[in-house]
């Protein structure tokens, strides 16, 4: 089986084609942080929420390849409720799983495991992070 | 034409399944270019112009004679030959040299929505600093740019037109020469862009009569990192060097210096040498194989392989009446960063993106693009395996939801 199929097979189909937790709201105590990717056009900007530590929200919105608006709406599943810290531990641990450096196993990524197959395309490593990069940017 | 013959001549082509689409963005380079630079950096790898010994005179004359190459390989003289960093930094020399300082509030600079952003950026930041104004070419709904529609923007307040030879992303053969003519008459200098048409067709700048052009060497099995600016000596001889330091001046003083004549006012610092000896010999390879050649082949399978597409359902061709080897075309509703990796899955080279065109992007309304570019080492192979491909991307991508 392609490579391709797997990933596409798996949880990124159903986050692209509905995708969870989508569109900004007007609401002074979610931060915002807008990433293109210039190259490709990706564009994703993610809202967080956090209330005495806890990512209590994440909203997402943009357009781009079904890799990139997927993950924005994987990660607003994952990191929703979770405290600052734990959810930028996560990130971290995806970011380096997709980028191919040394990452815990032991984190539970959930549905953003589905992302592992994109070592393989490296050229794509940008389109699976952009929506991560920019939550981070939200809550550090 | 039996093109396996010309895969042979380049090594990345050799013992692999690759089937290179995106020559477009870079040309493969030839044994016969590698080989010239090696020697350069096996026997004679010493700075030009500088050394008064053998070895820097060999690389002088290796450098120049390059030069000598390349100017009678667009119709050019010695002095009108200026090498630069690739057709992107040769526009922006014009831009900075000649259009910072010589255009003023009111004056009009006609440009297209088919530049790169090579050809625009440098002429938005005239146009910012200067007053003067941009003017777009009207383009026609296919997306070319036509005599009668540059005929309704040409005015007499027109000093500078700026249009590209052969778009990038369209694949469209602009009517230069008649644009030409007609701007001189209202007195306007015209600066093309030819980093798509010289690598792939013969290119007389005293026949095109245009004041600039410029071209990029990796685009015609040459090597990165060089590129040309061919100027009118006069005009040369009017502008004023961008950059100034070693090499560039003949005379310097505490307060003031003097600089040499075109070209070497305006190649200060250590040149591309290199690379200026392996552009050469791109040429050299090129017209060994000639240009009608290249030509024919290139657009017997670009025939080919639009023939194919358009009998597909789900495939969107945008340039169906593209002048050159250069298609552009989208998987209906699949953004084209996902379509490239299934191509790339089974080593189908092609670019996927805006291609530095943005102004063309919004012109078709669309993100992105997918971009197939064919040049004399590709072969009905390619087109056979690149069509299957697609059929199987269209049906795999509807298969999986998109
Ligand atoms: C039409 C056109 N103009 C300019 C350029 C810029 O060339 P370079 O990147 O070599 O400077 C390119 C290449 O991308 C091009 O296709």
């Amino acid at each position: 089986m392609r490579q391709l199929e797997n990933l596409y097979r798996q949880i990124i189909m159903d986050h692209y084609k509905k995708p969870r937790n989508k569109g900004l709201l007007d609401d002074a105590r979610y931060k915002k942080e807008h990433i293109k990717n210039p190259s490709c056009g990706d564009d994703v900007t993610i809202q967080t929420f956090v209330e005495d530590g806890i990512v209590k929200d994440i909203r997402h919105d943009g357009t781009g390849c079904s890799i990139c608006c997927s993950s924005a709406s994987v990660l607003s599943t994952r990191l929703k409720n979770l405290p600052v810290t734990e959810a930028l531990k996560i990130s971290e641990n995806y970011i380096n799983m997709i980028t191919n450096k040394p990452y815990d196993e032991t984190i539970e990524l959930e549905d953003a495991q589905a992302y592992e197959g994109i070592k393989d395309f490296p050229a794509r490593t940008k389109c699976a992070t952009i929506a991560w990069k920019a939550f981070e940017n939200t809550v550090k | 034409m039996d093109a396996t013959s010309f895969k042979k001549d380049f090594p990345a082509l050799r013992n692999t399944d690759l089937v290179y689409l995106d020559t477009a963005a870079s040309s493969l380079t030839p044994t016969s270019v590698i080989k010239q630079m090696n020697e350069y950096y096996e026997h004679y790898p010493v700075n030009v112009h500088r050394g008064v010994y053998k070895l820097s005179f060999r690389a002088t004359e290796m450098y120049e004679a390059a030069r000598n190459t390349i100017a009678e390989f667009i119709g050019a003289t010695f002095e009108e030959t200026v090498f630069t960093r690739g057709a992107s930094s040769a526009l922006n020399l014009v831009a900075s040299a000649y259009g910072l300082t010589n255009l003023k509030e009111g004056d009009e600079i006609i440009v297209s929505e088919l530049e790169h952003h090579s050809h625009i950026l440098p002429w938005q930041n005239v146009a910012k600093k200067t007053g003067a104004k941009l003017i777009y070419v009207p383009l026609t709904p296919a997306g070319r740019i036509t005599v009668d529609n540059f005929k309704h923007v040409l005015s007499d307040k027109t000093k500078m037109v700026v249009l590209t030879h052969v778009s990038n992303v369209m694949g469209y053969e602009t009517p230069i020469e008649n644009i030409i003519t007609l701007a001189h008459a209202q007195g306007a200098i015209v600066s093309v862009d030819a980093a798509q048409s010289v690598p792939h067709k013969p290119v007389d700048v005293k026949k095109m009569d245009c004041d600039f052009l410029a071209f990029s060497g990796h685009k015609m099995c040459g090597p990165t990192g060089i590129g040309v600016l061919y100027g009118k000596k006069h005009l040369l001889d009017d502008l004023e060097p961008i950059e100034f330091g070693g090499d560039m001046n003949d005379n310097v003083e505490k307060y003031d210096a003097h600089f040499k004549d075109t070209p070497y006012k305006f190649e200060t610092g250590t040149p591309p040498i290199a690379e200026a000896i392996g552009l050469a010999a791109a040429i050299k390879y090129l017209r060994s194989i000639g240009f009608e050649t290249i030509y024919a082949h290139e657009n017997h399978l670009k025939e080919k392989a639009l023939d194919a597409l358009e009998k597909l359902e789900g495939i969107t061709v945008y340039n169906p009446g593209t002048d050159t080897g250069i298609i552009t075309f989208n998987l209906d509703g699949v953004h084209p960063h996902d379509a490239v990796s299934f191509f790339d899955e089974d080593n189908i080279a092609m670019r996927a993106g805006h291609h530095c065109a943005q102004l063309v992007m919004r012109f078709l309304d669309v993100p992105a693009t997918l971009r197939a570019s064919f040049y004399l080492y590709n072969d009905e192979a390619d087109v056979n395996r690149f069509i299957e491909n697609v059929k199987a991307a269209r049906a795999f991508f509807t298969e999986v939801g998109f």
